[in-house]
C-alpha cells in the first residue's frame, strides 16, 4: 500500500487506448480516440464541454467498456468489468463529485471502501480508528494539508481541501495512474494553484497524472502533454515543447470566440 | 519540463510563517491563515458534544425525565413495577428502533415494520398450534420467511431505484393483508392463542429453549431479595411485586450495543454510513451499497421479527392485526435520537434514547390525571421539535459555518 509499482512489461506506455469509440445508441460519443500515457508524465485532457472527455475518463477508469478499439495496461489489453477492476491495476480517479461524504470524519472518508482493521479482544474484527486518524493526518501532511483533527467533517472543509483529500486518498492507496475530473473547475485561483502543486507532487513520486481540465491555462504549466478533445474526436497528442499556450487555446476554442477568451482568461493566468 | 512552482514552496495552509518571507507572501498567507485558523478552530468538548447525535435525544430524555418527576413522582411511576412497566414498553419499541436507525443512516426506510409484526407473529403462531410443528422450528421458519420479505424489500429498491417509501409502503399492505387472508384461510381466526389441545401459553413452557430466549424475566432473585430488603414493593407473601426484568429490555440493551458496536466500530459501520450519505460515492470507493441496504431491509425485518416473537411469547396469543403503526413509531424513535431522514448521520444509542422517551410518555401519562390521549400530541411534537433541532445542530455544530470558497 502506498507504494508505486514500476510498470511492467515491455510497454514504453502505462496505459493505451488505441482508436477506440463509443456510442450511446445513435450518439457518437467518442470515434477513434487515441491516447497513450508515459509513466510519471502529466497528460493533460482538454476539450470544451460535450468534447467526450467524461466518456473517455468512465473508459479508462473502467464504468464503460469501449465499442471499438482497444484498452492496453502495460501494454497489455484490458478489459475493465467494474471501476474496482481498474483500481486493482492502480488506476484511480478522483470524480468531480470527489466520492467524499460530508457528514463523515476526515479519516473515515479517506479510508472509505478500505478501512483499516485490527482485531478487538483478539477476535471481533473492527475498525481501526485510531490508526485510521493518524495515518489519514499524515497522509494529508504529507500532501501540504493540515489537518489537526482527523475527526473533524468533511463537510467543514474548503473545495480545495477536499480535492486534496480525493487525491491523497486515491495516491495513498497505490494510484499509479491518477485521473483527475477536472480537479479545479470549482476552485478560486488559489485553491486551483494549490491542487496543480499537488499534481506536481505526485507526478514527482513518479505517479502518471490524467489531468482532465478545460482551462488552459491550468493544463499548461502543469501539463508534459497535451491531447485535444473536440466533438468526441481527437484533434492530436501534443508535447509541451511542441506546442504554445495560444495553440492550445486557438484549437480548443476555434478562431472566431478566441479574442474573447484570451481577454477573459488573461485575469487568472498563473 | 513545465514551469510548476518548486515542491518545497511554503503552502499557504501551513502555519508558522518564517521570518525571511517577503511582505507580499506575509500579505498573501494572512488571508488564508486567518481561513486555516477558521476551518481547525479547537472546538471544545462541549461544543463537541453538542455535535453529537445523540445529544437531543440525550436532553430530551432528561427533560422528559424531570417533567415526569414533577407531575408524577409520586405517584408510583418510578417505582419497580413502574419502571419495568415502561421499560418494557420502551424496550418493544427500541427493538425495532435499532433496525429502524440503522436503516435510515443506510439512507433507507421501511414502512412494512408494523406489517411484517404481525405477519411474524402468525407465522411463529400458526405451524406451532395448527401443523404440529416445535415450537423452535416454527420460530425459525417465521423469522427465515421475515428475512425473505426483507430481502425482498431491499433487492425491489435496490433494483427499481423506486424510493424505499413506496417499496415497503406496498408491503405495508401486502404482509398486512397476507396475514389477516392466511390466518383466516388457515385457522379460520385472527386471534389465535391455542388449538383443540394446547395453548400458546404450554407450547411455550414446554421448549426450553425458546423459553429461555423469549420469555419470562430475569434478575427475579435479586428483584426479590431487594423486595424481603423492603427496598421495593413486595406482595403479601414476600415476593416483589414487580417479577423481574423482562426478556424484552435484555433483548433491547443486547440489540442496541450491538447495534451501536458495529456502526461506531466495524468496517460494516462505515459503509453504513457512507451508503447513506453519499451513496455514488459510496459506490465509487469500491464500497457493495447494494448489499449494504440488503442487509440493512434484513436486518429491520429481523428486529421486527423479534418484536413479534417476543410479544407472542409475552402475550401467549397472535393477532393478525398486531403492530399497527409501529413502523412509525420506530421512525419517530430513530429521528428524535438524531437520524437524519437523509441518510448517512445519526446514533443507534440516540434511537434507544427516543424509545426510552416514547415508552416513558406513553406510560408516564397514565401515572398523571392527564388524559390518556395527549401522549400522541406530545409526541407529535417531540418529533418536530426534534427534527428542527437536529437539523440546527447539524448545520452549525457537525458541518460549521463554511466561509471562504
Amino acid at each position: 500500500m502506498g507504494s508505486i509499482k514500476p510498470p511492467q512489461g515491455g510497454s514504453e506506455y502505462i496505459l493505451e487506448l488505441d482508436a477506440v469509440s463509443k456510442y450511446f445508441g445513435s450518439v457518437i460519443a467518442l470515434k477513434d480516440v487515441t491516447l497513450r500515457l508515459r509513466p510519471g508524465e502529466v497528460h493533460c485532457l482538454l476539450g470544451d464541454n460535450g468534447a467526450g472527455k467524461s466518456t473517455l475518463i468512465k473508459m479508462l477508469a473502467g464504468v464503460y467498456a469501449p465499442d471499438h478499439g482497444e484498452y492496453r495496461v502495460d501494454g497489455a489489453p484490458v478489459h475493465f468489468r467494474s471501476p474496482c477492476d481498474a483500481l486493482d491495476r492502480g488506476i484511480a480517479t478522483v470524480y468531480q463529485d470527489l466520492a467524499l461524504v460530508p457528514l463523515m470524519s476526515v479519516a473515515r472518508n479517506f479510508f472509505m471502501g478500505r478501512e483499516p482493521r485490527r482485531r478487538l479482544l483478539g477476535v471481533f474484527p473492527v475498525m481501526d480508528h485510531a490508526m485510521a486518524g493518524t495515518l489519514s493526518s499524515e497522509k494529508l501532511a504529507e500532501m501540504g494539508i493540515r489537518v489537526r483533527d482527523a475527526d473533524q467533517m468533511v463537510g467543514t472543509m474548503s473545495g480545495g481541501e477536499k480535492q486534496c483529500l480525493a487525491i491523497a486518498r486515491a495516491i495513498h492507496f497505490g494510484a499509479r495512474v491518477l485521473i483527475l475530473d477536472e480537479p479545479t473547475a470549482a476552485l478560486g485561483v488559489k485553491q486551483s494553484f494549490n491542487v496543480l502543486r499537488l499534481i506536481d507532487r505526485a507526478r514527482a513520486r513518479g505517479i502518471s497524472v490524467i489531468f482532465i481540465t478545460h482551462n488552459v491555462n491550468h493544463a499548461y504549466p502543469i501539463g508534459d502533454t497535451f491531447t485535444l478533445l473536440n466533438r468526441g474526436r481527437s484533434l492530436g497528442t501534443f508535447a509541451h515543447d511542441g506546442i504554445s499556450r495560444d495553440e492550445v487555446l486557438d484549437m480548443m476554442a476555434g478562431g472566431a470566440e478566441m479574442q474573447k477568451l484570451m481577454a477573459e482568461l488573461e485575469g487568472v493566468r498563473i | 519540463m513545465a514551469s510548476v512552482p518548486a515542491p518545497d514552496a511554503r503552502l499557504a495552509s501551513d502555519h508558522a510563517p518564517t521570518p525571511q518571507q517577503t511582505a507580499t507572501q506575509a500579505a498573501a498567507d494572512s488571508s488564508a491563515k486567518a481561513g486555516a485558523d477558521e476551518r481547525v478552530r479547537d472546538i471544545g468538548p462541549v461544543r463537541r458534544f453538542l455535535g453529537r447525535p445523540e445529544f437531543g435525544s440525550l436532553s430530551g430524555t432528561v427533560l422528559v425525565f424531570l417533567l415526569f418527576a414533577v407531575v408524577a413522582g409520586n405517584s408510583g411511576m418510578f417505582s419497580a413495577e413502574g419502571i419495568v412497566n415502561w421499560g418494557t414498553v420502551a424496550a418493544f419499541l427500541g427493538l425495532i428502533a435499532v433496525g429502524a436507525a440503522l436503516l435510515m443512516i443506510g439512507g433507507e426506510f421501511d414502512l412494512s415494520v408494523g406489517s411484517m409484526i404481525g405477519f411474524a407473529g402468525m407465522m411463529l403462531t400458526i405451524p406451532a398450534l395448527y401443523w404440529g410443528w416445535p415450537l423452535w422450528l416454527s420460530c425459525l421458519f417465521a423469522f427465515a420467511l421475515a428475512l425473505g420479505f426483507g430481502a425482498l424489500n431491499g433487492v425491489l429498491v435496490i433494483r427499481t431505484g423506486l424510493p424505499s417509501f413506496i417499496v415497503t409502503l406496498a408491503f405495508y399492505f401486502i404482509l398486512r393483508g397476507l396475514s389477516l387472508a392466511l390466518s383466516i384461510l388457515l385457522t379460520g381466526k385472527t386471534i389465535i392463542s391455542a388449538n383443540e389441545s394446547l395453548t400458546l401459553h404450554d407450547l411455550v413452557q414446554a421448549d426450553p429453549v425458546f423459553n429461555f430466549l423469549f420469555s419470562g424475566h430475569v434478575l427475579k432473585d435479586l428483584f426479590n431479595s431487594l423486595a424481603q430488603a423492603g427496598v421495593i414493593a413486595a406482595r403479601d407473601d414476600g415476593v416483589a411485586l414487580a417479577i423481574g426484568v423482562p426478556k424484552v429490555v435484555v433483548w433491547w440493551i443486547v440489540l442496541t450495543l450491538a447495534g451501536a458496536f458495529m456502526l461506531a466500530r466495524t468496517r460494516f459501520g462505515n459503509w453504513i454510513i457512507a451508503a447513506g450519505g453519499d451513496p455514488t460515492a459510496a459506490k465509487n470507493v469500491g464500497i457493495p451499497v447494494a448489499r449494504v441496504k440488503i442487509v440493512l431491509f434484513m436486518l429491520m425485518a429481523l428486529c421486527s421479527t423479534l418484536f413479534a416473537v417476543l410479544q407472542v411469547a409475552d402475550a401467549g396469543s397472535a393477532a393478525a392485526d398486531r403492530g399497527l403503526q409501529k413502523e412509525f413509531e420506530a421512525i419517530i424513535a430513530a429521528v428524535i435520537g438524531g437520524c437524519l431522514l437523509t441518510g448517512g448521520y445519526g446514533s443507534v444509542i440516540g434511537a434507544a434514547l427516543g424509545a426510552l422517551i416514547f415508552g416513558v410518555v406513553q406510560i408516564g401519562i397514565g401515572y398523571t390525571s392527564i388524559d390518556n390521549n395527549w401522549y400522541r400530541v406530545f409526541l407529535g411534537l417531540m418529533l418536530l421539535i426534534a427534527v428542527i433541532f437536529n437539523n440546527f445542530i447539524r448545520r452549525r455544530v457537525a458541518l460549521g459555518a463554511r466561509r471562504g470558497g
